[in-house]
């Protein structure tokens, strides 16, 4: 606990009533930048002139209190281009309102928004490398996903994708042909896209200045895989379901899968019968656990070299959640088991046998985690290498728009299982977990204590589950066979996955697949953080920084 | 420097200790007693250099995506791969000769994969592992997905799996373990995809338009994205 008060905020945030947000306090708060109104299922939202943005997204910022700006959706429709900014409130994320700036297609140019929001700068030029939308005054306005030398933007509405691409290899400069000498002891060193320390194919262009991170600029896109188109190919009901699994695979895919189910199933106003919710619940939390553990194992190796002991025993418990979920699934990390509506099926037979084994796991899991802080926590030796490195400010947190564990490393209070509830969470008793370090050892420490927290909560799912009248197990509702939700209904929603706030926007056109998918990726946002937490540090700890943020490029690049 | 005393007490040695008592078994085991009273085979030497190469594979670690953490998984406890002959990871493809690919190939990352390919010394071998690595697998239709590892790099042996288990990737390594052993060497494959340097590219619109941007020398790969299978 800090022992300092919070600061006593001079006035109240516009716009914030009893009942909710008072969005015509917000519209006149806006003034003539407002050129229309949109209702979203989750929140309104107002049409904002191009050439308005920055102010408007100040205005936003500094008066109503919205400091989270989560995601940026671009979208192209016939008559124009749209960018979607979804704010929202750290205190508060039910508070939410969009910012829908619309542009010609002959000259789709808004302002940025990077000005107001530091995250914008990513989300931006994601928009314009996959929609084409060009940002003025944007810093740095290039592709981050695809090539630079890429042709087209593949979510436009009039790309040609069987046109030939070329790629150079030699795009970024290779640091066994030449020590880029800038100055007397500045270097140029390329980190990966094939290294064992980025986790996946990262690649970071660091500028040294003796053994101290100058700068560093990550380079992502190297698994860029798609995801949105494939899923705007799919149908609602049974082909988008997969394909969240593989957002971010380490075993956390039931969150994703809840991410999906949970925008969806509110955008075609589908029920889950309670009993549905708890498996959820467990499962999920299950996923987290399995998530967090490899975490920490690769943090290890990070920071200890190769494959250390702390390695193998988290993959070690990692097996046992991974025999649990495949119980209950059928799979060990693509689980494909929710369901619009509900879960693919019931608890495996005989049940005592799955509550049994699970509780064998949770019975074990304290010791284990002990043998976890032994090794890790209490360890000298790490403690010295994590203790104040990799130190980013909870305001600066919240301007990248980091969340999840990262952002409760750094004191950030917020948690999207308890600050917009949904599944069974709000019934169940469990904590957020927040550390006030900011850095990361923190970080590491979050996760571990996630851990016991996520224990509970399954704890407590599999008594309510066991105790479950044999007549009342309802695993789906009722969902039609096609589904078609009414046309033009646009959704952002988000859960909490395991790297922090996962959302899905989805615009519906009326057919059974969606016209925009739009994949909010935690790690997207929490990586763009890595030059505050690397610069100034050493090299080691730029690797150390980069373990903690817990990235899964499949995410990332998406 | 002390000078070793000489132990006359009669007190046992490390490597005493260590043995045991008895005889030594280790020169009389069963491959001894396997070579009979000559310690002396005879073979030919490429098949004893194949089956040395097959009894001891270093592994490149490398990950792409999804089917990485289920590598991971098999090189770690439970699954545990250096029982086979076959674990430790290197992290340099210098040290390195077998590359097991664990996931989708973009277009981005499919030069830097072949430059890895070409720095591991000869003999090498790859394991494609996934479906993604045999053809894009679940992402086949993206823009941006190269539709399978045999489009950059020749494939020895494919595991395909969303992802495979480590029980099926095991069973793939030790299956390339008993043909490198045996000395049989993969088919050839036609690559669609090389690289190759700017200026020998054919010269067409694209090749114009991009002229500006890259240079002559520089090597690029180009995807032709209606033909590959
Ligand atoms: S085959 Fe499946 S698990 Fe493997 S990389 Fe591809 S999508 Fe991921």
């Amino acid at each position: 606990m800090s022992l300092e008060a919070p600061e006593p905020s001079t006035h109240a945030d516009v716009g914030v009533t009893e009942e909710g947000l008072d969005y015509d306090a917000l519209e006149s708060l806006l003034g003539d930048a407002v050129i229309g109104r949109e209702t979203h299922v989750n929140a309104e939202a107002f049409v904002v002139r191009p050439d308005r943005v920055a102010n408007a997204l100040s205005v936003l910022k500094e008066e109503a209190g919205f400091d989270h700006c989560s995601c940026v959706t671009a979208q192209q429709y016939e008559d124009r281009y749209e960018s979607i900014y979804h704010l929202k409130k750290y205190d508060d994320p039910t508070q939410e309102v969009g910012v829908v700036v619309p542009t010609s297609v002959s000259k789709p140019a808004s302002q940025s928004g990077e000005s107001v929001y530091r995250t914008a700068d990513w989300h931006e030029r994601e928009a314009y490398d996959l929609v084409g939308i060009d940002y003025d005054d944007h810093p740095d306005l290039r592709r981050i996903l695809l090539p630079e030398t890429w042709q087209g933007h593949p979510l436009g509405l009039n790309y040609d994708q069987e046109q030939h691409q070329v790629v150079p290899l030699t795009e970024h400069a290779n640091p066994l042909q030449e020590d880029h000498q800038e100055g007397a002891d500045t270097m140029f060193l390329n980190v990966g896209p094939h290294h064992p320390a980025t986790h996946g194919v990262l690649h970071l262009k660091t500028t040294l200045d003796g053994e101290q991170v100058a700068d560093v600029e990550s380079d992502i896109g190297y698994l860029h895989r798609c995801e949105e188109q494939i899923c705007q190919q799919g149908t609602y009901r049974h082909q988008i379901m997969p394909y969240p699994d593989r957002w971010d695979y380490i075993s956390a895919g039931l969150l994703n899968e809840w991410a999906y189910a949970r925008a969806a199933e509110d955008l075609a106003d589908l029920d889950v019968p309670e009993y549905a919710q708890i498996i959820r619940t467990m499962s999920a939390e299950l996923c987290r656990i399995a998530s967090h553990l490899l975490a920490v194992g690769t943090f290890a190796i990070d920071v200890y070299g190769d494959f250390s002991a702390i390695f193998m025993y988290a993959f070690r418990d990692r097996e046992v959640v991974q025999n649990i979920l495949e119980d209950l699934t059928g799979q060990r990390m693509m689980f494909n088991y929710f369901r619009l509506g509900g879960v693919a099926w019931d608890l495996p037979e005989p049940r005592e046998e799955f509550f049994e084994k699970t509780r064998d796991f949770l019975d074990e899991l304290p010791t284990r985690l002990e043998e976890y802080h032994n090794l890790i926590s209490s360890n000298e030796v790490l403690q010295l290498r994590c203790v104040d490195t990799g130190i980013i400010e909870p305001e600066v947190a919240k301007d990248y728009g980091c969340t999840g564990p990262v952002a409760r490393g750094s004191g950030v209070d917020y948690d999207l299982r308890r600050d917009d509830p949904y599944g069974y969470y709000d019934q169940l008793d469990w904590d957020v977990i927040t550390e006030g370090g900011c850095d990361n050892y923190s970080r590491v420490l979050v996760r571990l204590r996630e851990v016991e927290e996520s224990a509970k909560i399954i704890e407590q799912c599999i008594n309510l589950l066991e105790e479950w009248p044999e007549d009342e197990r309802e695993i789906q509702s009722n969902v039609p066979r096609t589904l078609k939700p009414d046309a033009d209904t646009e959704i952002y929603r988000a859960v909490e996955g395991a790297k922090g706030e996962l959302g899905i926007y989805i615009r519906s056109d009326g057919t059974d697949t969606p016209a925009r998918f739009k994949i909010r990726s935690p790690c997207f946002s929490n990586l763009q953080a890595l030059p505050e937490m690397a610069q100034g540090e050493y090299v080691p700890d730029l690797v150390a920084a980069l373990g903690s943020l817990d990235i899964v490029l499949g995410e990332v690049d998406r | 420097m002390s000078s070793h005393n000489q132990d006359t007490t009669g007190a046992q040695t490390t490597q005493e200790a260590r043995m045991g008592e008895g005889v030594d078994d280790r020169f009389n085991s069963k491959l001894r007693e396997a070579f009979g009273s000559s310690p002396f085979i005879l073979t030919k030497f490429d098949s004893f250099m194949n089956w040395v190469r097959g009894s001891s594979m270093f592994m490149l670690q490398f990950g792409i995506a999804c089917c990485s953490i289920e590598m991971m998984h098999t090189y770690a406890v439970k699954h545990d791969l250096d029982r086979f002959g076959s674990g430790v990871p290197r992290a340099s493809p210098r040290q390195a000769d077998v590359i097991i690919v664990p996931g989708t190939i973009v277009s981005k990352f499919a030069p830097r994969m072949k430059r890895v390919y070409d720095q591991m010394p000869e003999p090498k071998f790859v394991v494609s592992m996934g479906s993604c690595t045999c053809s894009g697998g679940p992402f086949q239709e993206g823009y941006n997905v190269v539709k399978g590892a045999e489009e950059v790099i020749p494939c020895d042996i494919h595991v395909p799996g969303c992802p495979p288990r480590p029980e099926a990737l095991i069973y793939g390594i030790v299956k390339l373990q008993e043909r490198i052993a045996k000395g049989e060497t993969s088919p050839v494959t036609v690559k669609p995809y090389e690289l190759e340097e700017f200026g020998d590219l054919e010269d067409d619109e694209l090749v114009q338009h991009l002229a500006d941007q890259i240079d002559e020398e520089d090597l690029v790969m180009r995807y032709n994205w209606a033909e590959s299978p």
